[in-house]
């Protein structure tokens, strides 16, 4: 090796260091047992690992009850995202009618709009109809998105028109057509968008922490936050936590990294 | 209507109603509450609620708080885009070098901070910016330099929470940035450096052309990112301290849900797509601009 080539070597190990060295500590202080990480210098590995603060999560502060409605509402979420979302998009790439293109170039300006605009109103429209702190009402924005939209279509252009003709030609309604034909060529950017609504419902804060007021209901971040206020001392414990909200997604994501990476490149390059 | 015209639109129909309901109608409403005085007696009863006009935004205007949301969310913009830039620009760089080992597996690992909850990772940096026991803190001075009140001292908790965001989303316009970079073809690599060109040469004179749209594209879209700043000063600092770290978003949250002047707050609301809108029109009118160049 040239010492060029070490160099970026060793420059991109530094940045890995930097990028996986607080994931790290944070699981290592998870294990360590109470007041220990606060010392100086602080301590990199437990003395003596220990499971307490997770038992203590789960057994003492209700911890089961919010990775269960964080599992819940993600999964829903994204059930229902795909439901509303992928029938739409293969629309607009491949049926003809009235106003598609038109139609489609206004959901692409509406774009810019980020959806923290109609917050206040949304949440007024919900305790209305008495959605506020249910799940219902966490799920709603999550119900159609345009992003969803548009990374479905992008994909359902690439879908010969000479498959479909075959299948009408052969008599088939275009709701066979949609489940026989679509649907299975749809699959690899069906798993990207459930992979970006999942974790985008179980990492999201703002919407969550509006609209579920009872604590029963809270999600993992949401849980978490009121935690971290109440008990900023308790590091080992918060760190527990903390493992506790990022490990499902962080092992979700290694495990689909492709899809995840490819349909984000889609989304924005070519986008 | 064809029956293929009727099985589009009913394929579409759950899709356009969704966003219509939850979407448009709440964003319209938006501006409609700003013009009003909705607050905590008009939740209890509507009939307290009144039409003011745009006496919601003269108010803001004369809010000095307001002012001071505003100027934080720029300077997080301000020093924040350039350092994202920065660091996802430098990274996708050596990443795209051919010598480096392992490069699908470090393209990964970089890019894992972003999807990780932003509640919990914030919580981590908390402690690992501690003033007293704080990793970052025992790093400084082990090397001599002084510690430093992080989040405690108003001058340097934006640099603070900064340094959270980027190690947090740096990998996301890294990988951006790397598939733009493989676009660019050896053999103008080559044939810079046959012509002597030294490797800050072929940076400057192949490299960066090829990426420069991307890298404006990139840093207009993380401005408006900043501008939805939200959870980080909520559980890193709540605002504070002295109300240095107190966003747009965060000012409209507080506005809306803690003090439930919720005609106010969605003034808060509009003025914010207003900012967002026009840095976006920006964005459009440069990149076609830079487009008409290229052809």
């Amino acid at each position: 090796m040239k010492p060029r080539d070490i160099l970026l070597n060793l420059g991109v190990a530094a940045i890995g260091l930097i990028v996986l060295f607080p994931l790290a500590w944070m699981v290592s202080v998870s294990l360590m047992s109470s007041g220990e990480a606060a010392n100086f210098p602080p301590p990199l590995i437990p003395s003596a690992p220990t499971l307490e603060h997770y038992r203590e999560l789960f057994v003492e502060r209700g911890m089961g009850r919010y990775v269960f409605n964080s599992f819940a509402l993600a999964t829903l979420a994204t059930g229902l995202a795909l439901l509303f979302t992928v029938p739409a998009g293969y629309a607009f790439a491949k049926l003809r009618f009235a106003g598609r293109d038109r139609l489609f170039q206004l959901l692409v300006a509406a774009l810019v709009v980020p959806a923290q605009i109609g917050t206040l109103p949304l949440f007024l429209m919900l305790k209305s109809v008495g959605l506020v702190n249910t799940y219902a009402g966490a799920l709603v924005p999550w119900l159609a998105s345009i992003f969803g939209l548009f990374l479905v279509r992008q994909y359902a252009l690439s879908i010969p028109d000479e498959m479909l003709e075959a299948a009408r030609v052969d008599g088939a309604s275009e709701g066979q057509i949609f489940r026989r034909i679509v649907l299975p060529t749809l699959t690899p950017i069906l798993v990207t968008l459930a992979l970006f609504v999942f974790l985008g419902s179980w990492n999201d804060f703002l919407w969550p922490l509006i609209i579920l007021t009872d604590q029963s209901n809270y999600t993992l971040p949401v849980a978490l936050a009121a935690l971290s206020r109440e008990h900023v001392q308790d590091i080992e414990m918060m760190m527990a936590g903390a493992v506790i909200t990022v490990a499902p997604v962080l092992v979700l994501f290694l495990a689909l990294q492709r899809f995840y990476i490819r349909g984000m490149l889609a989304g924005s390059v070519k986008g | 209507m064809t029956s293929r015209e009727r099985a589009a639109w009913g394929f579409i129909a759950p899709a356009l109603i969704a966003l219509a309901v939850f979407f448009v109608v709440p964003v319209v409403s938006s501006l409609l509450l700003s013009l009003t005085d909705f607050d905590i007696y008009a939740l209890a009863d509507l009939s307290n609620l009144r039409w003011i006009g745009l006496e919601n935004y003269s108010r803001l205007l004369g809010n000095p708080l307001f002012w001071q949301a505003m100027k934080n969310t720029v300077l997080f913009a301000v020093f924040g885009v350039p350092l994202s830039i920065a660091a996802s620009l430098g990274a996708a760089l050596l990443l795209n070098a051919r010598t480096v080992k392992w490069r699908p597996m470090w393209r990964v690992i970089f890019f894992a901070p972003f999807v990780t909850t932003l509640v919990a990772t914030a919580v981590l940096w908390n402690y690992l910016l501690n003033t007293r026991y704080g990793v970052i803190n025992w790093a400084l001075t082990s090397i001599g330099l002084p510690a430093v009140d992080w989040l405690g001292d108003p001058s340097t908790s934006i640099p603070a929470i900064l340094l959270f965001v980027v190690w947090k989303s740096f990998g996301y316009n890294m990988l951006i940035f790397l598939a733009v970079l493989q676009t660019v073809p050896d053999e103008l690599h080559e044939a810079a450096r046959i012509d002597g060109a030294g490797p800050f040469a072929r940076f400057r004179h192949v490299t960066l052309p090829a990426i420069a749209p991307t890298v404006l594209l990139v840093s207009i879209i993380s401005v408006a990112a900043f501008f939805q700043l939200f959870a980080e000063p909520y559980v890193m600092t709540q605002g504070g301290p002295a109300q240095s770290t107190v966003t747009v978003l965060y000012f409209m949250y507080e506005e809306g849900f803690k003090w439930w002047n919720l005609g106010s707050a969605s003034a808060v609301a509009f003025v914010l797509f207003v900012c967002i809108f026009v840095v976006t029109m920006l964005q459009l009118a440069v990149s076609r601009r830079l487009g008409g160049e290229h052809t």
